[in-house]
């Protein structure tokens, strides 16, 4: 039955494929992950402020962007992002800032609402006498956090926070609505041009299979190496 | 040392502490004891400032613990702290437990802080376990870490939440043992416990709490002679007939 198709076309586009489409999405998925767990470490410390109106902006933020469908805010960014920077820097035309950066940007800000409510749980599942023994040993604040809880929670979320990032990778794939050139995008262009769809679809998607596949089997191994011993 | 003033404490509309005054002399060892639920952990949380109070003065070395200006971490470092559940930092192996506060807080360098630590992991006899991790302790080895991660800040006076009674009962004289020295030492020292042999051997005086307040503030030997309270008569009966 696979007669009529022409896996060759796999094979010739491989560079393309992999150079210019994985390397954008691995980058970015990378790159998201990062920053996403900073900010979303950031935005899980104001959800769990005991001042009402920082904890109030933190929650409503999150909300928010749980509540939006992704490719609606890859569109909206790409399209208000050069708008914004011509606000904040006042110049005259909008910003060019690349199809990379608006995306990273969306994914960041997006993908940061996930990591926040995971590191809110892992910081929930430090007992109250860590940070009394801490405090006890005149820590401040950030010292507590930053030393005894933080570690702690980025330990016991790791698996949970991988398999979030496994998520990102295969949604960065969205990006391909703005004929960006990711993995997917490379692969749809390819299909396009040369009028091998199936093949070139079915190839994407074994692909993110495998990757996905693999490393959740590595999140599983290390969720048993790195589980603190009690 | 310490001083508490008629320190009252509210969970919303339940009073868990009513009209508390004590006082630890320097060098003094002072027991609280009292039936579960009488607020004598609480009050030893508040005096280092752990847990809020709504009412009266808790003054350590001269500061006042409840004032808003007081530097409270600051003040912390120097009175240290041990607890029912040990609370050792479980991320961390041993000498890093006892190395970190002295290293973050009093900014001691890594060399000093490290030789601190070991003087105290043999004080204490447990030099060998310098680089496990404290899930590889005893519950005793574990309480015994902690009271030397307490003592490597150098504190002016020592609290004690219940030390021993998460403990298995072989593994309670150990960290007895360390805490009778310490005592003998002339350490500052105020201790919430059910270990009335410790109080008749080390302390100095005995607090006896029930429901919030403080029912009996006597010297040892008075409170285990003849105690003037009803309640503390009848905690005494249960508690010792054994």
């Amino acid at each position: 039955m696979f007669s009529n198709f022409d896996f060759d076309v796999i094979i010739r586009s491989l560079p393309y494929l992999f150079l210019d489409g994985m390397t954008f999405t691995l980058m970015l998925t990378a790159l998201a992950t990062a920053i996403g767990i900073v900010v979303g470490t950031l935005l899980a410390l104001m959800r769990l402020s005991a001042f009402a109106p920082i904890s109030i902006l933190a929650a409503g933020y999150v909300n928010l962007m749980r509540s939006v469908p992704l490719v609606l805010m890859i569109f909206w960014f790409y399209f208000l992002v050069p708008y914004i920077g011509q606000w904040i820097t006042g110049a005259a035309q909008p910003i060019q800032v690349g199809a990379f950066a608006s995306s990273l940007v969306t994914f960041t800000l997006f993908e940061a609402a996930y990591f926040c409510e995971i590191m809110r749980a892992g910081i929930q599942s430090i007992s109250r006498g860590q940070v009394s023994a801490a405090q006890a040993l005149g820590m401040t604040y950030p010292q507590t956090m930053g030393y005894i809880v933080l570690p702690q929670a980025l330990r016991n979320m790791l698996p949970v926070l991988l398999t979030q990032t496994i998520i990102l990778f295969q949604d960065t794939s969205l990006v391909y609505v703005l004929s960006i050139t990711d993995f997917l995008g490379a692969a749809s262009k390819v299909a396009q041009r040369d009028g091998r769809l199936v093949e070139m679809y079915l190839f994407a998607a074994l692909v993110y299979f495998i990757i996905s596949f693999l490393t959740s089997r590595l999140v599983r191994r290390l969720q048993i190496r790195t589980a603190i011993i009690r | 040392m310490i001083t508490l003033n008629h320190v009252s404490k509210w969970y919303q509309t339940f009073q868990v502490l009513k009209d508390c005054s004590t006082e630890v002399a320097k060098g003094e060892v002072v027991v609280v004891c009292g039936p579960s639920g009488s607020g004598k952990s609480t009050l030893i949380k508040c005096v280092n400032g752990l847990e809020p109070f709504e009412k009266g003065t808790i003054t350590v070395a001269g500061i006042s613990v409840g004032d808003r200006k007081t530097n409270l971490p600051k003040l912390r470092a120097r009175i240290g702290m041990v607890f029912q559940h040990f609370e050792l930092f479980p991320h961390l192996t041993v000498m890093r437990n006892l190395e970190l506060a002295q290293m973050k807080v009093l900014g001691r360098g890594k060399e000093e802080s490290e030789r601190r630590g070991m003087q105290l992991l043999e004080r204490v006899g447990l030099q060998e376990q310098a680089h496990k991790y404290p899930g590889q302790l005893s519950g005793g080895q574990q309480q015994r870490v902690a009271i030397a991660r307490a003592l490597a800040m150098d504190p002016i006076a020592m609290l004690f939440d219940e030390p021993t009674s998460a403990l298995d009962p072989e593994m309670i004289n150990e960290v007895l043992d360390v805490m009778i020295a310490l005592a003998k030492d002339g350490m500052t020292m105020m201790v919430v416990t059910h270990e009335m042999g410790f109080a008749r051997k080390v302390a100095h005086r005995v607090v006896f709490m029930d429901k919030g307040e403080i029912v009996e503030d006597a010297p040892t030997a008075d409170f285990f002679g003849k105690p003037r309270s009803e309640r503390a008569q009848i905690f005494l009966s249960k508690i010792l007939q054994h």
